[in-house]
């Protein structure tokens, strides 16, 4: 119920499940504070959000006081709140005195000089005319808190943010307050790193340079950085950034706001791979001449691949996506292939056993903000907290707030929220399937029940099988249920999570091998073109970026490896085609919703790399097969002709319903290989791509946070 | 001078035993099922017209605080009684004795009390340090157990389940959220209110939390009836109440005394005077380490109660008496208790965090003389910048002494900083 309220002066209506301050900001008074934040819970314990209840013996913390809790004066009239009065300005000035007084005021050689909170409100609150604290300031010891964030605790201003993220967002409870009085220290108890994929938010949000970037540390200042938003692109999620860079260099990445997709978080790997962008690239084209890489130009890398097409027929011939491709290149990749009559085409580098259908087939169909409503839940061989962090935070949210009831089919590991553990074996799936499983009747009395396919399930030889079942459990079990949004009493809770950003957007391209017919045996995938390429069927690999597959097992195939950086796949090439990362084209990219979103340009590529659909355009003309578009405009034109959702950025797919015959259809009818125990879709979650893999940083993540067990045991 | 008929804790010396025979031939226990047969709505009615005010420190009307609970149970939110026996304030040492010496009468409150605001569990949270006195209050519960006077199935009808919780020591964790918090196995820091107990407390659900003696006198209440505690004391500060004399007196003690008695009367008749004479006395905290101090001016004809002492721009907070004589180095004393305010504060929040650390290190200088004249100003301010602005009192506590120092004993302050600046000046 609303409740009428006076704010300075201005007579507004506020909901009543409103705190005073987000009142106070809907009559457009702002309010500063240090501890407050939208996402975390309350702790009202910075006092720099006072304002004056008039009437009231003392100022009123705004972040904690409910508008329902302030009752009109007695003669009927709305109490009246003052933001800006003397009473309230005397109190902020206070407060912000006493943060001041053991503050070190190290700003000119602070990473949060120029972006913090506490230098930017001190501006307006601070006592500028004297000061008078004469005693000698506290001094805090630093603390190790990992690989990615430095501390620099005698700035730490206690407001505990950092300790609520760990406690309520991450769910991983290593960070902690010791100590009592102005002895309290933010600590993660015994000197240990912060164990969560979520760990860098901690960073954002430290109003003060108590917590900073270690990988960034001192290596500019904001006010030099040109700001580019963007889409990370290290796992499927499609999480909003921002990319920070100066000249010609990436120098940070931080996270955007958007709801529907990661709220302000940002994963580690999405956060701090920037290092990755600058190492091990490809700036110039190779061409392998007597068993050596050797630079070359443009033109000879393409008369030496030019020579080879000629010199092969289509049907020996093989392409494969990777995992960082946009939807521009694929496209590119997919028409100079249809061309050249090329069947051997694949975009599962992981052998997933999916596409080909419609596509909620393969989709994440709940949506990212439909989790939240979800009441039961049930994850196949998929690990959440690897494959999608920043979806994991959003699952543990809608177990923190509704009765989520989890269970997991696969490797046992703390997802941060409990999941009932139904063990590694396939076979469960089908009781599940027929009802004689427990938390089979959970998922059928459950509301909005929903599961999630992971790679760990998918990528096995019987993934077609487990789809099949998946699909099964999903019929039987009401997790496909009417059209519609969760607001509109629609629901759909069948889930694939990808792990790879280039997926969604290959699979609704159809980078898949051609179906079989009658005058063609039909297109190999990823599996079948290893195997044809070691008995010598396939003599002609092009490799978009593809680095995660067995190429040592493949004999001696004519390999163009066109990427940005040099991994497995630059290793085994013959001709090397200098691409662009993800931070240097424009490229769309659908997430695992099947939401488009855009990625900009923040850098130009090194050297003579350039944007990957380019490289293919001109390569067509080379091989005689012009690609009919001169611009990328043209390009998304084309694209969006096909497929006309790429057209709409930042869309989701609204659930049409269900068409029985599709589930029906979908994988295959078969035995599981049930000796065969459910695996991780993901080994090491730092050493994902060849972009992780290049960086640094990411290489120390998984040596301290993944593997800092064996390296003390080697140390003993 | 209060009557001995009128006392409530007629074992506060332990001249008898604490067990529940010699409690029962001291009255406790004594037809506990007809005060039960009152009902609840009776009960808290009985207590509103008593005047009883919280012995806690903040003298917050009892009876009232009981009927804030909500009539009827809701069957997910069971009512909580959480009994604050972590008296940590220095000078007080009232509810120890309660514990030693007279259990029963907390244990028989504990049941009415729990009663009359429809709960059927109960904690007690005993002081980390109070060791004896823990031990003696299970052996009074476990009495009671044993001779059916709580517990799931007693004599008296109305399942009750007392438990004894021991605390670790901090002063913070005697706040009433603060104990919440710990007894909830975190870490005792205040929460922020509202929302208040009565709606939010034990496990989120509506709890009061009561002072050892406030639970302890409900059962005599009742028994005597309203009137009776009403008519001991001054309207609005009715009843009896135990003082804790301590410092330069001849005896120091635990008195039960009437509400409202001169203080000058409290201390020479129980405490046999000031040492060497009331002309001796410097000044005296009149309520617990938090009150501000009053001279001896101010000492001569104060009613000890909570208006008169507050109109005195003091309070009677836990009504413990620290007597100084002119031996006192009465700077180094309020000093002293900055130091225990810093030392305990939880450090949540930024003013008393902060603030409490100032303040003893201003004080320390203050006591040496070490200081410029215009810093006791600041001083000032600094503590009227922490007042009222945190999360719970001890900022309040904290400020409060030391804005009582500096108004009666500026000239001293003042003094001292002139003398220390010309020794330095003779060097």
């Amino acid at each position: 119920m609303p409740r009428k309220l006076i704010i300075d002066g201005k007579e507004i209506e506020a909901e009543d499940n409103l705190t005073l301050l987000q009142a106070c900001e809907q009559a457009g008074a702002e309010i500063p504070r240090f501890c407050y934040h939208e996402r975390l819970s309350v702790a009202g314990n910075c006092r720099m959000c006072l304002v004056e209840w008039v009437g009231a013996p003392k100022p009123q913390a705004s972040c904690s006081l409910q508008v329902k809790d302030i009752f009109p004066n007695k003669d009927g009239t709305p109490a009246r709140i003052n933001t800006d009065s003397p009473v309230v300005r005397k109190a902020r000035e206070g407060v912000m005195e006493f943060l001041l007084i053991n503050h070190p005021l190290d700003c000119p050689i602070c990473d949060q000089g120029g972006e913090c909170d506490l230098q930017d409100q001190a501006m307006g609150y601070g006592r500028a005319a004297f000061h008078r604290f004469h005693e000698n300031k506290r001094a805090v010891e630093d603390k190790y808190m990992g690989p990615l964030i430095k501390t620099q605790m005698t700035r730490c201003i206690q407001c505990t943010r950092c300790v609520r993220f760990a406690t309520e967002i991450a769910g991983v409870p290593d960070l902690g307050a010791t100590g009592r009085g102005e002895d309290m220290e933010i600590t993660t108890y015994l000197e240990k790193a912060f164990s969560s994929e979520l760990s860098g938010n901690v960073v954002d949000l430290c109003p003060v340079g108590a917590l900073t970037s270690k990988p960034y540390s001192y290596t500019s200042r904001p006010w030099e950085l040109k700001h580019t938003e963007s889409i990370d692109i290290m796992d499927a999620q499609g999480c909003n950034i921002r990319v920070d860079t100066r000249g010609r260099a990436v120098m940070r990445i931080l996270p955007r706001l958007n709801d529907d997709i990661n709220e302000e978080w940002l994963h580690d790997k999405g956060r701090h791979i920037w290092d990755g962008l600058g190492r091990q690239r490809l700036d110039r084209p190779y061409v392998r001449k007597n068993g050596k890489l050797v630079p070359a130009s443009w033109s000879d890398a393409f008369a030496v691949i030019a020579a080879r097409v000629k010199a092969t027929t289509p049907d020996r011939m093989a392409a494969i996506v990777g995992d960082l491709a946009a939807a521009e290149e694929i496209k590119a990749l997919k028409d100079l292939m249809t061309r050249l009559g090329v069947p051997h085409l694949d975009c599962r580098q992981d052998g997933a056993k999916i596409g080909g259908g419609p596509r909620p087939a393969y989709l994440f169909n709940t949506t990212i903000t439909g989790v939240e409503a979800a009441d039961a839940l049930l994850l196949i061989g998929c690990n959440p907290r690897w494959e999608a962090p920043v979806l994991n935070a959003r699952i543990r949210k809608a177990w923190l707030n509704g009765p989520l009831k989890i269970a997991s089919v696969g490797a046992p590991v703390d997802l941060t929220y409990p999941a009932e553990q139904l063990g590694t074996g396939v076979d469960v799936l089908n009781a599940l399937a027929d009802g004689s499983h427990p938390f089979a009747e959970v998922l059928r009395n459950a509301k909005r029940p929903m599961l999630i396919l992971g790679g760990g399930a998918l990528a096995r030889p019987d993934g077609a099988v487990i789809l099949h079942h998946a699909a099964r459990i999903a019929r039987e079990t009401g997790i496909i249920g009417p059209a519609g949004t969760p607001a509109e009493g629609g629901w759909i809770g069948f889930n694939v999570l990808h792990t790879a950003a280039s997926r969604v957007a290959a699979l609704d391209l159809g980078f898949l091998p051609a179906p079989a017919s009658e005058e063609s045996p039909g297109g190999r995938d990823v599996a079948g073109i290893v195997e044809g390429a070691q008995k010598g069927e396939i003599n002609f690999i092009y490799l978009l970026g593809a680095d995660e597959l067995p190429l040592e097992n493949m004999g001696r195939p004519f390999v163009v490896y066109q990427g940005s950086h040099g991994d497995t796949g630059a290793n085994y090439a013959d001709v090397i085609l200098p691409g662009a990362a993800f931070t240097e084209k424009d490229g769309l990219y659908a997430n695992f919703e099947g939401r488009v979103q855009e990625a900009q340009r923040a850098v130009f590529p090194p050297g003579e790399a350039r944007e990957d659909w380019a490289i293919l355009r001109a390569l067509s003309d080379v091989l005689g097969q012009k690609l009919p578009y001169d611009t990328l405009a043209d390009l998304r034109r084309a694209l969006v002709a096909d497929l006309p959702q790429y057209g709409r950025l930042g869309q989701v797919p609204v659930w049409e319903g269900a068409d029985p015959a599709v589930w029906n259809a979908l994988g295959t009818d078969g035995v599981f290989t049930a000796d065969v125990p459910m695996g991780q879709a993901i080994a090491d979650y730092y050493l994902t791509n060849p972009i992780a893999r290049a960086s640094k940083v990411m290489a120390d993540c998984s040596r301290e946070l993944l593997h800092s067990d064996e390296n003390k045991q080697a140390a003993e | 001078m209060l009557s001995d008929r009128d006392r409530i804790f007629t074992n506060l010396y332990g001249f008898e035993g604490a067990d529940l025979e010699s409690a029962r031939r001291r009255g406790n226990w004594d037809g506990t099922k007809k005060l039960l047969d009152l009902g609840p709505e009776a009960i808290v009615d009985i207590m509103k017209k008593s005047g009883l005010r919280g012995r806690g420190g903040a003298g917050f009307p009892t009876g009232l605080k009981w009927s804030f609970m909500p009539k009827q149970v809701d069957p997910a939110r069971p009512h909580y009684l959480v009994i604050n026996a972590d008296e940590s304030e220095p000078g007080t040492c009232k509810d120890r004795d309660i514990l030693r010496n007279d259990p029963h009468t907390l244990v028989e409150g504990a049941l009415v009390a729990s009663f009359a605001m429809r709960a059927h569990v109960a904690y007690i949270y005993v002081r980390g340090e109070f060791i004896r006195e823990r031990e003696a209050l299970q052996r009074a519960v476990d009495e009671a157990y044993a001779a059916r006077l709580i517990g799931k199935d007693n004599v008296h009808g109305w399942p009750f389940d007392l438990y004894v919780h021991h605390g670790a020591g901090a002063y913070i964790c005697g706040e009433e959220t603060a104990l919440l918090e710990s007894l909830e196995g975190k870490k005792g820091q205040p929460r922020l209110k509202p929302p208040f107990p009565a709606n939010m407390g034990l496990y989120g659900c509506p709890t009061t939390v009561n002072n050892v003696e406030s639970i302890a006198v409900a059962p005599t209440i009742l028994r005597r009836g309203a009137e009776w505690f009403a008519g001991i004391g001054r309207p609005n500060n009715t009843g009896t109440k135990v003082f804790c004399i301590s410092g330069h007196v001849n005896k120091p003690c635990n008195v039960e005394e009437a509400m409202g008695i001169p203080l000058k009367e409290l201390i020479e008749k129980h405490a046999g005077g000031v040492r060497g004479g009331w002309d001796n006395l410097l000044a005296v905290i009149p309520g617990g380490a938090s009150v501000p101090l009053i001279p001896k001016s101010v000492c001569d004809d104060i009613l000890m109660d909570f208006d008169s002492l507050k109109a005195a721009q003091t309070g009677l907070g836990t009504a413990a008496v620290i007597v100084m004589d002119k031996s006192t180095d009465i700077v180094k004393a309020i000093q002293r208790l900055s130091y225990f305010y810093k030392h305990e504060s939880c450090g949540q929040c930024t003013p008393c965090r902060e603030g409490t650390g100032w303040m003893w290190r201003v004080m320390t200088r203050l006591q040496q003389g070490r200081a410029a004249v215009d810093e006791i100003d600041l001083l000032q301010e600094v503590t009227k910048q922490v007042e009222g602005h945190t999360i719970c009192a001890l900022g309040d506590a904290a400020a409060w002494p030391i804005q009582g120092l500096i108004r009666h004993f500026r000239p001293e302050l003042e003094r001292r900083i002139r003398e220390y600046g010309a020794l330095k000046a003779a060097e």
